[in-house]
């Protein structure tokens, strides 16, 4: 027997042992929020889809003064947080964890980061920018934004995140620290509480498993 | 000169054990203050100087510029208590974010907080007393009325 012939059947060995060992057992994340079955007559036939909950359309300013919305974020997915730039309470610990996502995946244009800011009055696009660089975030995988009162915590309630303005909390404003695993159909995939390191590991793996399913 | 021998032995073990027993007393207090120091400092400090003292980006300041901290360390209570408004470079990056006073803290407080700090993230700048303390908010108190 050649040495070729040799290699190839360890190497058919090798290969057909990874393969049988492959459970077909995929992990798959949950789709959280509402769902409604929706029965339709297609072709004369009827049938019944699920209709899951979905992040509403939006449109908002970013650090750059620019307007961004839903499709600045359709060739991957995306994780979504709340936030203001003086926000003395739960902000720092938030960001400082998601900035640990971001820098593991710096260049990884499947993923993306979309920090809104909750205080309307005072954190305009160039407050934004920067915090966004004193932060150290360098190029636009990660969008602050900015938007009226109605169109930021109306959004918050589609990302199932509480916020409220609250004078009797540091900083002005009550909103929950959970971060959001948005998927490339829009679905919330996972949700995270920012200010937990442990969660942060889960968001880590999930935000894996995530990516696998992701269309180019 | 057998019992000199045996008074001077036990002269010798009294002075190790009075020694001993003071610098222990020390290493309780410390100890003490490093525990409850945690405590203000998870409460009040954590959320923008981080866990390890690491700090934000240039948002927040890390902790574990020794330098510094040893050179300012006359004016840390002052900081802790009322805060800082102007600019700040630590380990050489210059930070203007300000940082928000702590009225509510005792001096009691910051003593713990500072000597928690002080012994952590990579310094050791041993115990903040209270006495320390109260000196240090006294001058920047009459520095401050001074200003006015």
């Amino acid at each position: 027997m050649g040495m070729r012939s040799s290699f190839l059947l360890v190497g058919s060995y090798v290969l057909s042992s990874v393969v049988a060992c492959q459970q077909p057992t995929v992990k798959t994340l949950p789709i959280l929020g509402s769902r409604e079955p929706v029965t339709e007559v297609v072709d004369g036939q009827t049938v019944t889809d699920t209709v899951y909950h979905t992040i509403a359309d939006f449109r908002l300013l970013n650090q750059d003064s620019v307007f961004i919305d839903n499709r600045t974020f359709d060739n991957g997915v995306y994780i979504a947080n709340f936030f203001f730039t003086h926000c003395p309470s739960i902000c720092p610990t938030m960001q400082r964890n998601l900035l640990k996502v971001y820098e593991k995946y710096k260049g990884d244009e499947r993923v993306r980061f979309l920090s809104h800011s909750i205080d309307f009055r005072y954190d305009s696009p160039s407050v934004l920018k920067t915090y966004a660089e004193k932060l150290g975030v360098t190029n636009d995988q990660w969008q602050f934004v900015t938007g009226s009162k109605a169109e930021i915590y109306g959004l918050s309630d589609s990302y199932m995140v509480y916020t409220k303005e609250d004078a009797a909390v540091p900083g002005g404003y009550d909103h929950s620290g959970h971060f959001l695993l948005v998927d490339q159909s829009r679905h919330i995939r996972g949700a995270y509480d920012g200010t937990d390191e442990a969660q942060l590991e889960l968001l880590f793996d999930d935000l894996a498993t995530l990516l696998k399913e992701t269309r180019d | 000169m057998r019992n000199q021998c045996l008074y001077l032995s036990a002269a010798l073990l009294s002075v190790y054990v009075v020694f001993h027993s003071c610098q222990g007393e020390q290493a309780i207090r410390r100890a003490q203050y490093t525990v409850n120091g945690q405590k203000v400092y998870a409460t009040h400090c954590q959320n923008c100087h981080g866990a390890r003292g690491e700090g934000l980006g240039s948002l927040y300041p890390p902790l574990t510029d020794s330098t510094f901290l040893l050179k300012h360390r006359d004016q840390l209570a002052c900081v802790v208590k009322y805060g800082l408004a102007g600019p700040v470079e630590v380990n050489g990056i210059p930070f203007d974010t300000g940082m928000p006073a702590n009225p509510a803290l005792s001096p009691i407080e910051i003593a713990y907080v500072l000597t928690y700090i002080g012994n952590s993230f990579g310094n050791s700048m041993d115990m903040f007393t209270l006495e320390e303390i109260q000196t240090g908010l006294a001058a920047c108190r009459s520095a401050g009325a001074e200003e006015e």
